[in-house]
């Protein structure tokens, strides 16, 4: 193979005078950013969503559907665009002058990432609730709760328990969903990727490079979240069992 | 805000529906490409000998591991040196035809998740019951097992095919055009984000929120036949 290999790049001072490890590592800086901010946002408007759509109240129920049928049936990529370039020209000029002016595009990134896996944590919490024997709500009303009670007190920390595997792939889903934001010019991993590739064509070095940068995102994250659900596992049920 | 202009899309009705071909074609390769090869993956991952199980299980983790966007630049750069490596040829393969390729082994890791659940959810006894017919581990995967993992997997294999259909997208990264692409490109020319790339979330909504209700009931038809 004609290939020329040449590990040594990495050390090279690319146009900017930063050497270009050091493109990498600021591309996983991004990435983690935007993730876990990204992530912040999909389990809080996740789990609202979630939660409404087990309430009795049908326009609760309505709104929950109806949001994650419009994000899940568009792709992502397609999403961020519609955030960057058309809600600007739809909302009042000002907004809209503010949005592609002062916003930062990391801003709109994590908003847009965040509300596209909240569509996917809104599934998952839903299903955790409805996992739960209808006993549980019950036995809180019972007990003199509101409704409301009923969900801080006794349904959500169980369901989160249950749906914690579910949780633990959708965050290693948004580490590499973040890959997309490239497109909106977010100098995260992917980019830099781009960037190396186009300034040094050494393809396969920092191919591996960057592959081997994303299993170990997929690694940290899958272990911490199985921590977690070590130490938060319900006694007596099967899937008490393993932290894998 | 400019008001809606529908002749922007109109005019560039033809281009964007060439774009949406391409994307369907993408689809319908990767999905049977995917398939069979996830298939034959699972069925590897479940047999009793160990490289091939260790050969699946890394296949599997690898592409699960790793950003679809980064797979397809990286199989776009990297066949045509392999294939140079192994014919000793410049074969210009094109963005386009690369996708192809891509989607297929990469859907082909995901497919075959699915269809090793398919082929766990079928009772142990009837693998045994297949071999004392004097069936062949061969007849008995191929005429009792698999046509029943299908079928009980067909709704999740369906769903990921609507998956795969929106993430055809994500060509973008290497400029070829499916109908992402070629909206944008249109941007690129004339200048009206707002038509463009709404037309294409409200395609690709109708096309894949119906495709998944019909999923949806196709599931409540198994269900009750079960």
């Amino acid at each position: 193979m004609n290939y020329h290999w040449d590990w040594q790049f990495f050390f090279q001072e690319a146009d900017d005078g930063l050497k270009y490890y050091e493109w990498v590592i600021a591309g996983l800086g991004w990435t983690t950013a935007v993730s876990l901010a990204s992530l912040a946002v999909a389990l809080l408007l996740g789990s609202v969503l979630g939660v409404m759509r087990t309430t009795p109240t049908r326009w609760l129920v309505a709104i929950g559907d109806t949001y994650v049928d419009l994000f899940r049936n568009i792709p992502l990529i397609v999403q961020l665009f519609l955030w960057f370039f058309v809600v600007p020209e739809l909302v009042p000029d000002k907004i809209g002058i503010w949005m592609k002016q002062d916003l930062p595009y990391i801003v709109t990134a994590v908003v847009g990432l965040g509300l596209y896996t909240a569509a996917r944590i809104a599934e998952q919490v839903k299903s955790g609730i409805n996992a739960l024997p209808r006993g549980q709500r019950f036995a809180g009303l019972a007990l003199g709760f509101t409704e409301w009670q009923t969900y801080r007190y006794v349904r959500l920390p169980m369901a989160y328990r249950i749906v914690l595997p579910a949780l633990t792939s959708e965050s290693m889903n948004i580490f590499k969903n973040s890959a997309v934001t490239y497109a909106v010019g977010i100098l995260e991993l992917y980019f830099q990727y781009k960037q190396i590739i186009e300034k040094t064509s050494q393809v396969l070095e920092i191919t591996i490079v960057v592959t081997m940068a994303y299993f170990m995102l997929a690694f940290v994250m899958n272990r911490m979240l199985a921590f977690v659900e070590k130490r938060t596992r319900v006694p007596g049920l099967i899937s008490g069992t393993g932290g894998k | 805000m400019s008001d809606f202009d529908f002749s922007v899309i109109t005019a560039n009705w033809h281009f964007l529906a060439e774009g949406l071909r391409y994307t369907l074609q993408v689809t319908v390769t990767a999905m049977i490409g995917g398939i069979i090869i996830g298939t034959l993956l699972a069925l590897m991952r479940l047999s009793s000998i160990k490289p091939l199980q260790w050969f699946a299980a890394g296949y599997v983790n690898f592409f699960r591991s790793v950003p679809l966007v980064q797979v397809i630049l990286a199989v776009f750069l990297i066949l045509p040196l392999l294939l140079q490596f192994l014919t000793g040829k410049m074969i210009p393969i094109g963005a386009e035809n690369s996708a192809y390729f891509t989607f297929t082994i990469f859907e082909a890791a995901y497919y075959s998740e699915i269809m090793r659940s398919g082929i766990q959810s079928v009772p142990r006894g009837q693998i045994g019951a297949g071999y004392a017919l004097g069936f062949t581990y061969g007849q008995t995967m191929r005429l009792v097992v698999l046509p029943q993992a299908f079928r009980n997997m067909l709704p999740v294999l369906l769903t990921q095919t609507i998956v795969l259909f929106q993430d055809v997208s994500l060509v973008y990264a290497i400029g070829a055009t499916d109908f992402f692409g070629a909206a944008d490109k249109i941007t690129q020319r004339d200048l009206r984000p707002v038509e463009m790339y709404t037309t294409v979330a409200v395609v690709y909504f109708v096309i894949c929120f119906a495709l998944s209700r019909l999923v949806k009931r196709l599931q409540a038809r198994i269900a009750i036949i079960r």
